[in-house]
């Protein structure tokens, strides 16, 4: 059995009359990549945005690495070792792809105004050191040669891998992407899953919601249901994909 | 980082009429360098305020708030109300803090404002500064009111005074190299913070708050910093502004006086260091010049005064600054090419 990174018990969280979430409870192993699906408003994305600190939750615990997580404030989140990317792409549009990763190593620097305003040699060593780790993070992701580009003049694709890049960034325990391959074409999503395997082949645990069902059967190693706020299954792929409550509500209701 | 022999020889020359200017000036008339210190004073508090609205996006009306808290700090500790006369070097920094720490607090429960509401907030915390200095005469005279501070001391150094003319060296012109240094230094100071992590967060903040959080930014703290920050050049330019004036009162510390600061940090082009110092001094300078030119215009055009100078040249003014945000809405030298310089710069 592998170690436990995550795990969510009882997680709810309502938005005026909707209950978007109904005691939720799920469990991420390290190294694996756990799939999250559902049907267009089943929830996944509140789930991602009380993981993250972003929504306060009306009930439930967080346990990450062994200790209760604070989610009272996303930063803390960030520096616990989750990190996240956005189902509508957040960039910070008018800073160049390299400052946009750089922005990411914040959490794990240091450098305060005194240091910023001296240039101390241990401000300038870190400053130096947080652009090397944004170019190698951006050559891991594939765009190094977009690095002085403004983030908003990068293609779609790109800027998907941008903001993994700059989630990468934090280093993260965890990484939680909200449907990466949204709006991506077919050898934009072949690329995309090679970059997530070889994510978990580094040692990321990844926790994916993904719309194409393709991608996510072929790539997680579980995955959960979420259907109207509630799980309604969780296993590996091939057992998921057999169970007539996910058939009936979420590859019954959908195109796919 | 290497200096091309044209960028060396750009710097000296600028040195060189930095240095000659205010002997240029003074032959015009003492007048213009003490305009030319206002504008300094002003491009410091442009400079200041840019840290808020321009780096880290926050809008700030009451920004006056802490040139009059630095003003109020020098002459409360320098002039015979109190009978204090501390040394300017020692309530400079005093000024920066106290100011500082007014920003922390006006900055504390604005934290989760954004745009228009953040701009009330802050207009509304200016005056109420406004009006703390104008009532703090009684039961305690701590302020004197309306008619405000008198005979503050000028800046000194042992025996040498800011104030008085030695040969060449009028009081205005010592002031001005004064400024100078503290205008370079603040001019270093935020192109460094600019250029490092924190500035790179407020940036983030600045583009997309909910985004700069997810990527582990403590936005509470990073915006508190940018206000104390941003508030503590204002109370150092405050303090200068005492000790050149040396009277401070309510009056010059009114709404009008953000707005116009405001004015020139989006006019030059907000976040740009170069553009916002060019903002400055175009705001300071083109009611002066046209001070001295409307009038001999209109006498020379029509042989007598057809319009008050007052009126034109406020008419005037307005006009150019419509113009100037109809035809350049970013300012007239905005951030995005500076970015692109500095990045160029660093490799
Ligand atoms: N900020 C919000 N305010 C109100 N309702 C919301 C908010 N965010 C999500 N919801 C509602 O919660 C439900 C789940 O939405 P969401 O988590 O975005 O679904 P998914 O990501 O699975 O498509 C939907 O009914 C949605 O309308
Ligand atoms: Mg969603």
């Amino acid at each position: 059995m592998t170690n436990v990174l995550l795990e969510a018990r009882g997680i709810g969280k309502r938005f005026g009359g909707v209950l978007a979430l109904k005691d939720v409870s799920l469990t991420i192993r390290c190294g694996e990549i756990y799939g999250l699906i559902g049907p267009n408003g089943a929830g996944k994305t509140t789930l991602f945005n009380v993981f993250t600190g972003l929504y306060p939750r009306d009930g439930g615990e967080v346990e990450f690495a062994g200790k209760p997580l604070q989610l009272d404030s996303p930063h803390r989140v960030a520096a616990a070792g989750i990190a996240r990317t956005f189902q509508n792409i957040r960039l910070f549009g008018n800073m160049t792809a390299r400052e946009n990763v750089m922005v990411g190593r914040h959490v794990r620097t240091r450098a305060g105004v005194f240091g910023a305003i001296l240039r101390s040699r241990a401000e300038r060593e870190e400053e130096a050191a947080i652009r090397r780790r944004a170019d190698e993070l951006l050559h891991y992701v594939g765009i190094a040669d977009r690095a002085d580009d403004l983030a908003r003049n990068l293609a779609y694709g790109d800027q998907r891998r941008l903001e993994i890049a700059r989630a990468l960034a934090t280093e993260p325990q965890l990484l939680a992407l909200d449907e990466p391959a949204a709006g991506m074409n077919a050898t934009e999503t072949a690329a995309l899953r090679e970059l997530i395997e070889g994510l978990r082949r580094d040692g990321v645990t990844v926790l994916l919601i993904e719309h194409d069902v393709k991608l996510v059967m072929g790539l997680c190693n579980r995955v959960a249901v979420l259907d109207h706020g509630e799980k309604i299954a969780e296993d590996v792929p091939e057992v998921v994909r057999a169970n007539p409550k996910v058939i009936e509500a979420y590859l019954g209701t959908s195109a796919h | 980082m290497g200096w091309s022999v044209k960028h060396k020889l750009g710097l000296v020359a600028v040195a060189v009429a930095l240095i000659a200017l205010p002997f240029v000036l003074a032959m015009a008339g003492t007048a213009w360098v003490r305009i030319t210190n206002f504008a300094v004073l002003f491009i410091l508090l442009s400079l200041g305020l840019n840290i808020v609205v321009g780096f880290a996006g926050l809008l700030d009306l009451g920004y006056v708030a802490f040139f009059a808290v630095g003003a109020y700090v020098y002459a409360l500790l320098a002039s015979p109300h109190f009978g204090l006369h501390l040394p300017f070097w020692v309530i400079l920094p005093i000024g920066a803090l106290v100011a500082g720490l007014a920003g922390a607090v006006l900055g504390a429960p604005t934290l989760r404002l954004r745009g228009d509401y953040l701009a009330i907030v802050t207009l509304g915390f200016g005056e109420i500064v406004r009006i703390f200095m104008n009532n703090l005469s009684a039961p305690l005279n701590i302020t004197n009111g309306p008619k405000g501070i008198n005979l503050i001391d000028p800046f000194r150094i042992g025996d040498f005074s800011f104030a008085t003319t030695a040969g060449a060296l009028s009081g205005p012109i010592k002031y001005y190299y004064f400024l100078l240094i503290v205008l370079l230094a603040v001019i270093v100071i935020n192109r460094r913070l600019q250029d490092s992590r924190i500035g790179r967060a407020w940036v983030a903040i600045r583009e997309d708050e909910v985004a700069a959080k997810a990527a582990g930014i403590d936005t509470r703290n990073i915006k508190l910093l940018a206000f104390a920050m941003g508030a503590s050049f204002g109370g150092i330019a405050g303090g200068m502004f005492a000790a050149i004036q040396g009277f401070v009162s309510p009056e010059s510390f009114i709404l009008n006086e953000s707005i116009m600061i405001l004015a020139m940090v989006v006019l030059g082009g907000m976040g740009n260091i170069w553009g916002v110092i060019a903002g400055a001094l175009l705001l300071s300078f083109m009611p002066e010049l046209l001070r001295y030119t409307v009038e001999p215009a209109q006498k020379a055009l029509f042989g007598r005064m057809l319009v008050d100078p007052e009126v034109l040249r406020m008419l005037i003014f307005g006009f150019a600054l419509v113009l100037t945000m109809r035809f350049r809405p970013a300012g007239l030298w905005p951030e995005t090419r500076h970015r692109r310089e500095l990045d160029a710069d660093r490799k």
